[in-house]
């Protein structure tokens, strides 16, 4: 078999599928094209190759796998597409200070409050309702930003002239900032409620979804000056970006 | 392609299978009594290392020296262990890293013992075949972490095995199913062995088995069913044999031979139970013997928590699925915990449908890797495995928190990028500490290891290097290393937290011959097999290629020399193989010149002599 995972190598996301960079994707034909493309590209149909060949077997395996992961989840791909729009392949840069939408403003303001609040003991009953449904009127907030964002915005985009095309990545950055901190505070809420199961990263859930973070959500949180950890000549690593959601926990752009 | 083997290396009992050439279907090889499965024992007697049957013969009269469920111990430190240990008549060390037992008068770890029952079932396949067996495909529960497949790994190396292929068991068990078209669609897999629990989530459609989520326990077992009932046992011999226990001061808590025999009675009344409403046992100690009756529905109060633990892995699974119970058109019981009448039961009501299993659960995860190592052997090409990292990998980044690379459930291979800099002037070593599970701090989870990237000195923040993660189809991670700036690669250095070093497994595969009870006599046969067949290929390429550069009875010398090699390699006289071989080999050094000088003179064409010669 001619191996032809060196031109894949070099390929984004869409091109690996051969797709434009449009956002209205066939889920069926989408996945009968990741299988015909896992089956060129899995390892285990290269096992006699020599190990620097099939060292570039498992790296375009691992982007396919990747690929099809970010494009089948309509979130994701928007996230993608941003990135790739902005010539950020990486995410670096990606650390989207977790601001209230002001729209939400007051509301997180007694969020916060209450957060605090159950913090410092334990939960009363009132305390514990008010929390459930502060969650509850967040996590249809949510689904409507979601839906908001893989409908009319994602169409606006497939619809857009090249010269509207900045206006729908702004709009859409500030939904995708919007989901995130939406999400951070359910989690923390969840958490206050003691309801919180394994949390993290579910399957389909992409890199830079909101809520991988500790104890973020607090609007007040800014991303600036992540203490160095100076440990003499063996100092410790520092990442130097960060994923959208974790708050600036994780190393932030050197400033 | 040489021969690829499909092994499961199970907690209580281990397998070894291949696909029929003839039939396409995988069979298991079975011992020379026809047993299937290797009971996975191993006794360090004075007479050497003796694996299988005959190890467990004799777990209750040498239980400090006969290793059993030693798959539990594998990639784990001490602290893993040690409550468990409480219940091993085996001596478990304390101590950093990864755990070492006390057998026999010597120290092993796991992997070592894990080796010794590859070895045997790699004796028992290279007697089936008469040729020497070196790859096998092996399979591992699905919720094993990194440091438990990469001991698993090591155990083959130490055993002389390279392991091609790390499979996880339920997804080995749907491929056995998928190659008898008994399952197409949403499959759930639910894995119940002797020692540690899977679900795995599969879609299953046009030749490809993707796996959609998988979770579980590593830690839950028939074992463990069976510990609760022996415990339970040893509470009702305390109240009815008193008497007998106070008049002669025996505990049988502390006496490793009656706590032997009291976990073997309640694995057997379990087994009973799974066919019987009623059973009783009979053990014999030394002042007195213990009888009675047990019923099923007494078992089953007994391990209702226990499996009850099952359900949520399960549910865990199917929500990373993005699935609901009713999405599943099939469930598939694998294991032989899930003969327990009371699992099928929790695993119907979970799921809403009835569960099936037509294949032998004790064998159908080594079916499952022979057909994965038939795939790999290039004999399958209609089938395609896409397999998942079952826990979250990340590094340790300020504050102890987990920065997740690859979130679990991912497709494997997959690989993730970052980049790191210094934070001090001249700083040369950059330290990661990479960590997998599911918790946000990383003393939470479960530390794989340390790599430390050794750089030029540089102004602090000045460099840039890009470190990639990559998980392999084996589920386990590589790491690389480059400094941006001067495009040089960083040298790592890996310390794994629960792994063996590099010289360890070295100095274990030396160690195995050293202590090996193997047959040599069969093993140098195999050898000598091997050897002619390289020869009679060769002079067989030779042959054709260069007959009419040769006089006739010079051709018929050749002929006459390798049909004696043919018909002494079909016996079992070593010498008479070895020399018939170097016959051969003396016949055909002149053709073997004669056509060497033809190539160098291109009277060949472009082939290279070596391509006709084999490699010298």
């Amino acid at each position: 078999m001619v191996f032809s995972g060196e031109a894949t190598l070099r390929k984004n996301f869409f091109e690996v599928f051969g797709l434009p960079r449009k956002l209205a994707v066939d889920a069926a034909e989408l996945q009968r094209q990741f299988y015909a493309l896992a089956r060129e590209h899995h390892p285990d149909f290269h096992q006699a190759a020599p190990p620097d060949e099939r060292a570039r077997v498992e790296e375009t395996s691992a982007l396919v796998n990747a690929a099809y992961r970010t494009l089948r989840d309509p979130i994701a791909r928007v996230d993608y597409l941003v990135r790739l729009e902005e010539g950020r392949e990486t995410r670096e840069g990606d650390a989207a200070r977790l601001t209230a939408p002001p729209a939400l403003l007051q509301e997180m303001f007694e969020i916060q409050e209450a957060l605090a609040e159950a913090k410092t003991g334990a939960l009363d009953d009132t305390t514990r309702a008010t929390l459930g449904e502060q969650r509850a009127a967040l996590s249809a907030r949510l689904a409507e930003e979601e839906a908001r964002l893989t409908g009319p915005l994602s169409a606006r985009w497939d619809a857009a002239s090249p010269a509207d095309r900045a206006a729908v990545l702004a709009a859409f950055k500030d939904a995708l900032a919007t989901r995130a901190y939406l999400r951070t505070v359910i989690d923390d809420l969840s958490k206050a409620l003691g309801e919180e199961t394994e949390g993290r990263g579910s399957a389909g859930a992409t890199r830079t979804k909101g809520g991988t973070g500790g104890d973020v959500g607090a609007p007040r949180q800014s991303t600036e000056g992540v203490g160095e950890a100076t440990e003499g000549r063996h100092g410790s690593a520092e990442a130097t970006r960060t994923k959208g959601g974790t708050g600036g926990h994780v190393g932030a752009p050197r400033q | 392609m040489s021969r690829i083997v499909g092994i499961d290396l199970g907690t209580t009992n281990s397998l070894v299978a291949y696909v029929d050439e003839t039939t396409r279907l995988p069979r298991i090889i079975t011992d020379a009594d026809g047993r299937p499965l290797l009971p996975s024992v191993v006794a360090f007697t004075p007479d050497g290392i003796v694996v299988g049957d005959a190890a467990r013969r004799q777990l209750a009269r040498r239980p400090a020296d006969t290793v059993y469920s030693v798959k539990r111990l594998m990639g784990r430190g001490f602290d893993d262990v040690k409550d468990e240990a409480r219940y091993l008549p085996f001596r478990i060390l304390p101590g950093e890293g990864l755990v070492t037992l006390a057998v026999g008068g010597r120290e092993v770890t796991p992997p070592e013992v894990s080796a010794a029952i590859l070895k045997a079932l790699k004796e028992r396949a290279e007697r089936h075949f008469g040729e020497a067996v070196e790859k096998a495909v092996v399979t591992v529960p699905a919720y094993f972490n990194d440091a438990q497949r990469q001991a698993t790994k090591d155990a083959g190396r130490i055993a002389g095995l390279d392991v091609v292929r790390i499979v996880n068991e339920p997804t080995a068990a749907s491929l056995a199913y998928g190659l008898h078209r008994l399952s197409e669609g949403v499959i759930a897999v639910y894995d119940l062995g002797g020692g540690t629990f899977d679900v795995s989530i599969l879609r299953v459609k046009d030749g490809v088995f993707e796996v959609l989520a998988t979770n579980g326990d590593t830690h839950l077992g028939g074992d463990d069913l069976d510990r609760v009932l022996a415990l339970w046992l040893l509470e009702d011999i305390a109240v009815r044999h008193h008497a007998e226990l106070d008049r002669d001061c025996v505990d049988l808590a502390r006496d490793p031979e009656a706590m032997q025999e009291l976990r073997l009675a309640a694995e057997a009344a379990k087994i009973r139970l799974s066919g019987e409403e009623r059973t009783t046992l009979t053990i014999p100690f030394a002042g007195f013997t213990y009888r009675r009756e047990i019923t099923r529905g007494e078992l089953e109060r007994l391990i209702e928590p226990l499996v009850a633990r099952t359900l949520g892995p399960a549910r865990r699974a199917l929500a990373d699925a993005g699935l609901t119970a009713a999405d599943i058109d099939q469930v598939v019981l694998v294991g032989g915990s899930t003969r327990v009448p009371l699992v099928r039961r929790r695993v119907q009501e979970l799921f809403g449908k009835a569960p099936h299993s037509q294949l032998n659960p004790d064998e159908v995860v080594a079916l499952g890797a022979a057909v994965q190592a038939h795939i790999l052997a290039g004999g399958i090409t209609d089938m395609l495995l896409l397999d998942v990292t079952p826990l979250s990998l990340g590094i340790e980044s300020l504050g102890g928190i987990v920065n997740v690379l690859i979130p679990r459930n991912t497709t494997i291979p997959t690989s993730a990028r970052e980049m790191f800099t210094t934070s001090v002037d001249g700083q040369t070593l950059v330290d990661l500490h990479v960590v997998q599970g599911e918790r946000e701090l990383a003393k939470d989870c479960r530390s794989l290891g340390r790599f430390e990237l050794r750089i030029d000195p540089m102004p602090a923040g000045m460099p840039k290097i890009e470190v990639t993660f990559l998980i392999d189809a084996n589920g386990i991670l590589q790491v690389q290393a480059k400094e941006q700036r001067s495009g040089k690669a960083a040298s790592i250095e890996v310390k794994p937290t629960y792994g063996l070093a590099e010289a360890e497994v070295a100095r274990m595969i030396e160690e195995s011959f050293t202590y090996a009870e193997a047959d040599v006599e069969t093993r140098m046969l195999i050898e000598a097999r091997n050897e002619a067949d390289t020869v009679l290929v060769h002079a067989g390429r030779a042959l054709t290629q260069g007959a009419h550069l040769v006089a006739a009875d010079e051709r018929a010398g050749i002929e006459a020399a390798v049909a004696s090699l043919r018909t002494a390699r079909e016996g079992s006289d070593r010498d008479r193989i070895h020399e018939a071989t170097t016959a051969v080999n003396r016949a055909t050094e002149h053709l073997a010149e004669v056509l060497m000088d033809a190539a160098l003179k291109g009277a060949l064409g472009s082939r290279r002599a070596t391509e006709i010669l084999g490699e010298p």
